[in-house]
């Protein structure tokens, strides 16, 4: 059995924030991450982040990745595992993980839960064919593996995902047939889809897809117009050429262990799904246990970070590690979460927070 | 309108582009989403372009202290600021764009010129391309355009 | 298909290595996941649904959707998209729900 003060489940942006700022503060700490390597989704953004210096904008997530997991080293109450899935939370707060093919107990005194997110499916006739593929599985697909999802790709969504992917994919070589959004506007950052436009890619609003179409594998879609009311209008069909259709339709948290550990849990679409009660400080129903990152609430990687950073300094105080700095650390990690909150881009975000605070929505 | 097609309106290019007859080349940035992003600003050692009072504030440039260096375009992670140069000569306006695509376009070759829309809209004469460490592959590509175009032209197309 | 250069990523691939995909000899780089390989070599369909027997391809890449399950040296049930290729690995398409000899 394996002893700990904090015990951080994940190594994405959340969770290596959340390990350097504990480890900061003097605690011991260990990071388990299923992958066999460190920075979570942020290994394939090769695009720069927005945001400011504090959550590294301008620099590419995937050297966002080196430098955290970097950060980690200069830490030596720090220790990372890799390959290493955890399989459970229990009663008595033990915690189970398969390691080198071994099950694994360990025995922390504070967890912090950053399993970030999955994507979401589109319903939608033949959406099982080989060839449907979601955004993320492409990004890792072209960005860490070097391989080619395919030709011509349908792009389904026009939110951050369904944009950044869009470029990827061009800048690898693949054509972009379109990219369609349901809703009445693009719901990503406006320069995003700029940067696909003036490379000849055409984004269509109010769209959706009708059809996959092919038997073994997907050789086409069919696309189809929407009404203001989200009904397909009759006559608008499209049919593209496509070997690929990529589904960028959202994330939801990858909340099972939160689940399994009893924290009180809220349906928010808002933030993904469903997403945990926590207070302030990021500490879920059932004390000890915090959660940080997309497992909280899908969000950009830059407030993840901040999460991380936010979990990892109130875990650490909680158990009584850091001095007077610790709370002024833990005030600017909220300062930082408003201002990336505080503008339009963030209106869904505080919706979904205020329904949370108030503990609207359906209990779990 | 940009939030439905990502291709930015006359009313808001107006606002942003160089006042007539400016001598020299100067920023133009097409960033007109309140987005909490801020590096831009940061990026410029003159303090041309304004700091933020709130991060989500989209970017003010002071026209008087740009001297169209480019520092800004390769830290904008929308590849949202270009340069142009009006009085880059009688024939030919100057437009600085961001890339990220290969093959990267030859010096002095001509490449087709893309508007907005990824539109052909006349040859481009490929001046310089610049790169660099700082720049993190992010490639800058010096275009003459025809004069009229500084302000169309958004891309370019190698080959094919 | 493979990426041949990119503007922003280096790939460094390992040493390449042979293994067989329904019997058939293909080739990819040791370490990265099997469906990778299998897909730069063409092959999209990584199995049938038990009950209906439609196609399936990979969907999330990251181990979460079990969309690529396949025997892998005759173990039913791998996620492809995260177990990594070694030289000489005999994967097959999986029929149903998978046998564990």
């Amino acid at each position: 059995m394996t002893e700990t003060e904090i015990l951080v489940i994940g190594g994405g942006p959340a969770g290596l924030r959340a390990a350097a700022a504990a480890g900061e503060l003097g605690a011991q700490v260990l990071v388990i991450e299923e992958m066999d390597w460190l920075g979570g989704q942020l290994v394939k953004q090769t695009h720069k982040f927005f945001g400011s210096k504090e959550q590294y904008a301008s620099r590419r997530g995937i050297d966002i990745a080196r430098i955290l997991a970097g950060e980690l080293e200069n830490h030596d109450r720090v220790t990372v595992w890799t390959g290493a899935p955890v399989l459970g939370i229990y009663e008595d707060g033990m915690v189970t993980a398969q390691k080198d093919n071994r099950h694994v107990k360990i025995k922390p005194q504070r967890i912090i839960v950053a399993t970030g997110a999955a994507e979401k499916v589109l319903p939608f006739p033949n959406n099982d064919l080989p060839g449907v593929y979601g955004a993320g599985a492409v990004q890792t697909l072209m960005n860490l593996h070097g391989v080619l999802p395919g030709r011509r790709v349908l792009m389904v969504g026009a939110g951050n995902i369904g944009l950044i992917v869009s470029y990827q994919l061009l800048q690898a070589g693949v054509e972009v047939a379109a990219v369609i959004e349901g809703a009445a506007h693009i719901g990503g950052y406006l320069v995003h889809a700029a940067k696909i436009r003036r490379a000849g890619v055409p984004i269509l609003t109010r769209h959706t897809i009708k059809e996959a179409q092919g038997r073994e594998v997907v050789e086409g879609a069919v696309i189809q117009q929407l009404d203001e009311n989200w009904q397909p209008v009759p006559g608008t069909e499209q049919q593209l050429e496509v070997d690929v259709i990529c589904l960028a339709v959202g994330l939801t948290p990858l909340a099972d262990l939160l689940w399994q550990a009893g924290c009180e849990m809220r349906f928010i679409p808002e933030l993904g799904g469903h997403v945990p009660y926590r207070n302030r400080l990021l500490e879920t129903t059932r004390p000890g246990i915090y959660v940080a990152g997309d497992v909280a609430g899908v969000e950009e990687a830059s407030a993840a970070m901040v999460e991380g950073r936010l979990a990892g300094l109130a875990a650490a105080r909680s158990l009584g590690y850091g001095g007077p700095e610790a709370e002024a650390y833990l005030e600017d990690a909220l300062r930082q979460l408003h201002a990336l909150r505080s503008g339009p881009a963030g209106e869904k975000i505080r919706r979904g927070l205020e329904k949370l605070e108030t503990m609207e929505g359906v209990p779990c | 309108m940009l939030e439905r097609t990502g291709v930015p309106v006359k009313e808001q290019l107006d606002r942003v582009q160089p006042p007539p007859g400016h001598e020299g080349p100067m920023a133009v940035i097409e960033c007109f989403q309140e987005i909490p992003c801020n590096p831009c600003s940061e990026a410029c050692t003159r303090g041309a372009i304004a700091s933020f009072t709130d991060i989500n504030n989209p970017p003010v440039l002071i026209r008087e202290k740009c001297n169209g260096c480019g520092n800004c375009m390769f830290r904008c992670p929308g590849l949202a600021i270009f340069v142009i140069d009006e009085s880059y000569s009688d024939t030919e306006t100057l437009v600085k764009i961001p890339y990220e695509y290969l093959p990267l376009p030859e010096e002095g070759t001509p490449v087709t010129a893309l508007d907005r829309e990824g539109k052909p809209v006349g040859l481009a004469r490929v001046i310089k391309v610049q790169q660099g460490k700082a720049m993190d592959r992010t490639a800058i590509i010096w275009l003459a355009v025809p004069k009229g175009l500084g302000m169309t032209v958004r891309s370019i197309q190698v080959g094919r | 298909m493979r990426i041949s250069e990119h503007p922003i990523v280096q790939f460094n691939k390992g040493t390449k290595v042979k293994f067989t995909f329904d019997g058939r000899e293909l080739e990819g780089y040791e370490g990265e996941p099997i469906a990778a390989a299998l897909h730069a070599a063409g092959v999209r369909i990584l199995g049938h649904s038990p009950r209906y027997h439609r196609p399936r391809g990979f969907y999330c890449a990251i181990g979460n959707c079990s969309s690529c399950l396949m025997v892998v040296d005759g173990e039913p049930n791998v996620r492809v998209c995260v177990e990594k290729l070694r030289a000489g690995m005999k994967v097959e398409t999986q029929q149903g729900k998978g046998v564990i000899r």
